[in-house]
């Protein structure tokens, strides 16, 4: 009689799981948490300033955020808003893309995009940010949409 | 024949005393946190919102980058938000921000709340409820800015 040498059934699949190395997914998962609790804050905060106080969306120019970016404490609000607000977007989209792209080839080419896009536009917002010039060289006729601190403007 | 037999156990005869219980399959399957009732539209909604904010973040990180290039570039891109179709948009975006938020908040206290289990349910009527005073109070204001109050 032959015998069949059967696995032991329902062992991991990867057995060196052994307590060393770090778990991405558990810290995608918490990241996800903590981070929203922030946004929150910082988005609910974004929004009324942007679009709720004084005359609302109608306000925004660039004097408007000039005026922003000249006091420190939006700076930091908007830099925390950039890197927490698209790494949480790019890794629920990542969890999107695993859930119904079932073809490898297309898996990876939608992950590849989301990493390209968000280190892309990190780097731009950032750099926006914190290169940013209130008072730049504006031909005359523009010098009425630079901030009144200019000492030029309107 | 093993020599590892099992031996024989004999099938359970009903008695008075401990008569066998009636079974017989639920006509539905109950609802598990997700499965059917609002565990699982909140989470179709969350994931709805979210893509519909992460491609509106896109564009908005690309517009904002426009205050780098000219004050006239970002006026003129700007402007565009002011339109009373962007408008609605922005409600739109609202709205959806407002519902993400708010049952975010919720799968936190599911997960980390040691009662959030339980309450998922009360616990998404009351999101369903602030999203609505939410609402109430940005969409007149809102629409008063756009359409000229």
């Amino acid at each position: 009689m032959t015998t069949v040498d059967v696995e032991t059934p329902r062992s991991p699949r990867r057995a060196e799981r052994s307590g060393r190395g770090i778990n991405l997914e558990k810290w995608g998962w918490i990241y996800m948490r903590a981070s929203g609790v922030v946004l929150v804050v910082l988005i609910f905060g974004h929004l009324f300033v942007n679009l709720v106080a004084g005359e609302g969306v109608k306000a925004i120019d660039f004097a408007f955020v000039a005026g922003k970016w000249a006091d420190p404490f939006w700076v930091v609000w908007d830099t925390l808003l950039l890197w927490l607000a698209l790494i949480h977007g790019a890794n629920g989209m990542r969890t999107i893309v695993n859930d119904y792209a079932s073809n490898e080839l297309l898996r990876r080419i939608f992950k590849g995009a989301l990493v390209v896009s968000t280190v892309v536009l990190l780097i731009l917002g950032t750099l926006v940010i914190y290169t940013f010039d209130p008072c730049p060289d504006v031909s005359a006729d523009q010098l009425e949409l630079l901030p009144s601190f200019c000492g030029v403007g309107a | 024949m093993s020599e590892k037999s099992a031996g024989t156990v004999s099938a359970p005869q009903p008695d008075k005393k401990y008569p066998l219980p009636k079974l017989s399959a639920p006509k539905m399957p109950r609802g598990t946190l997700y499965r059917g009732n609002t565990g699982m539209w909140s989470w179709v909604l969350h994931r709805i919102t979210g893509v519909a904010i992460f491609f509106f973040l896109l564009v908005h990180i690309l517009d904002t980058a426009l205050v780098r290039v000219s004050p006239e570039a970002y006026n003129a891109v700007i402007n565009q938000y002011k339109t009373p179709i962007m408008g609605l948009g922005e409600l739109g975006l609202v709205v959806a921000i407002g519902f993400h938020a708010l049952n975010g908040l919720r799968i936190i206290l599911i997960d980390f709340w040691s009662v959030g289990p339980r309450y998922h349910k009360l616990m998404f009527v009351v999101v369903i409820l602030l999203w609505i005073v939410l609402l109430v109070g940005f969409t007149p204001r809102h629409l008063m800015h756009v359409f000229g109050g």
